[in-house]
């Protein structure tokens, strides 16, 4: 297996090699493909377009499925961040912060981790990692109940803390590990030779050589990351108790719970459709910066199939 | 891929264990161990530790508020006569048998039509990657929303050609279904998983079956699906995973401060029981029980899929 060939990150190449079949199809079938083409991708970007355009309705229009609401409310957006009980700004920096800390944490890390299992021959090795990587096969419903009793013995849930929702990024993670280590077997090692001729030790040689080298995998990894807490629902669920301290998508399934109909609330839908949108845009802004790192991030992921 | 030592075979069993062993004299075996530490900690206080943990609590009752006994086997028992255990058991299978087709199905549709058209690609597959980007809570509300049996543009536009769309999300034949169309509209990683395995089939192939005389039809059937089946392979047992502990869309729907138990049995996923017997009623031994179960059913799924593929798919020379 060739490693450097897993996560090249060249810019992901147009797919253009099938253009001389595609001039030899009749036109008919050219346009009933582009009639499809096209269908598919309402279909696809239509819920947010419906969400835009109904957080910017008022009240009774949230339902009216019109793309241009008749009568506009901007002030959704200022109301939602004065709910009572529903500190929005907090939550949204909840979110920032943890996401941030908890993908730096993981990042760093998985690529110590990484490092000592590529760079490395030491007895053990290959028992051990094929134990951290039968780690990934674990659904996390049969840890999450001893894990929760832990940080409750250590007192955090009682003292509202967030540490269960980073710390455990501070000791790697299996699939970030698998991957940054397919990365550095890509090194050759004479980079490392070389460095250790210039007199450096194993810390500065990783420091130094392994992470700048491996500065595409850490990216994809840190923005993985930071996708995975932006979305972690179950987590806060289980620790986070006080309104303060909730992230975002707990914050979102609050106000939920208070103003959609099911929980007896008046249906604010314009609101809770307002926070929505505020729930999702930070990321389609963090894919339209990292989008080659995150197609490529996941192709690779197939490949290890 | 290097092994440890590359040892020759006439070596003895003792004399490979002593030369492993010699290698704790190293200090670059000590430095190694250095670099893994932190995961040796992760591994057993969030890994090994709890899991071990689990499977105890799994005999007992458990419960935080009262004293604890041990049980035995009754938690197992109790889940087999536990009519609620049937039940999410079933919805999830449902749920997974409807969703995973679904999304491969859609996903590798897409991704073929990626692979014609050429420069446009880049684009459409922006489009098509978003909704992954989509918070689930998000997507959860939006299903809410969309979906409405009355006011939902779902059934607006069946309206259109004349059908009417049934209560997706308060009918509970419908629950399910709805549920799955949500979870395959966020199929962006496998669709781009298919397009990298796509454009990694070697163009002479297709050449050398059109030569052949291969219908388009045949050459999918014959070149493309064959080459791609690790791909397949591999989004089909991950998804199969997701689709077996589908929560927090779910979760987001039907569940929480507006629960009403009788209204969300049809959409009572197993992961959703897990986690209301956990952290809502405090059953923990009781729900340690059920995350092992669900481990066991996962376990097995996966393993039944892993030996019938093997029939099916096909590794390339280099890749193995």
């Amino acid at each position: 297996m060739s490693r450097l060939e897993t996560l090249q990150l060249t810019p992901v190449p147009p797919v253009a090699r099938r253009q001389r079949r595609w001039r030899s199809v009749s036109t008919l079938k050219a346009a009933v493909f582009s009639v499809v083409l096209v269908g598919l991708s309402i279909v696809f970007v239509y819920p947010f377009i419906w969400a835009v355009s109904a957080s910017l309705k008022p009240q009774a229009e949230v339902f009216d499925n019109r793309l241009i609401p008749k009568h506009w409310a901007l002030h959704n957006y200022a109301d939602v961040f004065h709910i009572p009980d529903a500190p929005m700004l907090t939550w949204i920096w909840n979110s920032v912060w943890i996401s941030t800390l908890g993908a730096l944490a993981v990042t760093f890390s998985s690529a110590m981790i990484a490092f000592g299992f590529a760079y490395f021959r030491f007895p053990g090795r290959n028992l051990l990692f094929g134990v951290l990587l039968s780690t990934m096969m674990l659904p996390q419903e049969v840890t999450m109940i001893p894990t929760y009793l832990i940080w409750k013995n250590i007192g955090v849930i009682n003292h509202g803390g967030q540490y269960p929702l980073w710390v455990p990024n501070l000791f790697g993670s299996a699939f970030y590990i698998f991957l940054q280590r397919q990365f550095f077997l890509g090194i050759p090692r004479d980079y490392f030779e070389a460095a250790r001729m210039d007199g450096d030790n194993y810390w500065t040689m990783f420091w130094r050589i392994a992470v700048p080298l491996a500065k595409p995998a850490l990216i994809v990894t840190f923005i993985f990351e930071l996708q995975a807490k932006w979305f972690d629902l179950m987590t806060p669920l289980i620790y986070l108790r006080d309104t303060a301290l909730l992230t975002l998508p707990l914050g979102l399934k609050t106000i939920l719970d208070s103003f959609g109909t099911s929980g007896g609330g008046q249906g604010d839908w314009q609101l809770i459709v307002a926070a929505t949108v505020i729930a999702v845009l930070p990321m389609l802004a963090i894919f339209a910066v990292f989008q080659r790192y995150f197609l490529e991030g996941i192709s690779t992921q197939g490949r290890k199939g | 891929m290097a092994t440890v030592a590359t040892t020759s075979p006439a070596l003895g069993s003792r004399e490979r264990v002593r030369r492993w062993a010699s290698g704790f004299k190293e200090r670059e075996t000590w430095v190694a161990y250095g670099f893994i530490f932190p995961w040796f900690i992760g591994f057993s206080v969030f890994i090994a530790g709890p899991m071990i943990a689990s499977l105890v609590l799994s005999f007992t009752d458990y419960s935080v508020i009262q004293k604890t006994n041990w049980v035995g086997t009754q938690n197992y028992r109790d889940l087999i006569h536990d009519t609620h255990v049937a039940t999410a058991m079933k919805n999830t299978l449902v749920f997974t048998l409807l969703s995973v087709p679904l999304h491969m199905i859609v996903a590798l549709c897409l991704a073929l039509i990626l692979l014609r058209i050429g420069r446009a690609a880049g684009f459409f597959r922006t489009v098509f990657y978003l909704p992954s980007m989509t918070p689930p809570v998000a997507v959860a509300i939006l299903y809410l929303l969309l979906f409405n049996g009355s006011t939902g543009i779902v059934n607006r536009v069946l309206g259109w050609f004349g059908i009417s769309g049934p209560f997706w999300i308060t009918d509970p034949l419908w629950v399910k279904p709805g549920l799955a169309l949500m979870s395959s509209w966020a199929l962006g990683g496998t669709m781009v998983i298919y397009l990298a395995a796509l454009r990694g089939v070697p163009q002479q192939l297709y050449e050398a079956a059109a030569m052949d005389g291969a219908s388009a039809w045949r050459r999918f059937r014959d070149v493309t699906l064959p080459m791609i089946s690790p791909a397949l392979l591999f989004t089909f047992i991950i998804q199969t995973i997701y689709g077996l502990t589908e929560f927090t869309r779910v979760y987001t729907a039907f569940f929480g401060a507006g629960t009403k138990t009788n209204q969300t049995e049809a959409a009572l996923l197993y992961a959703v029981y897990l986690f209301r017997q956990s952290f809502e009623f405090f059953h923990f031994g009781y729900a340690s029980a059920l995350a092992w179960l669900l481990f066991v059913v996962i376990m097995i799924i996966t393993f039944v899929q892993m030996r019938v593929s093997k029939r099916y798919v096909f590794y390339q020379g280099d890749q193995r």
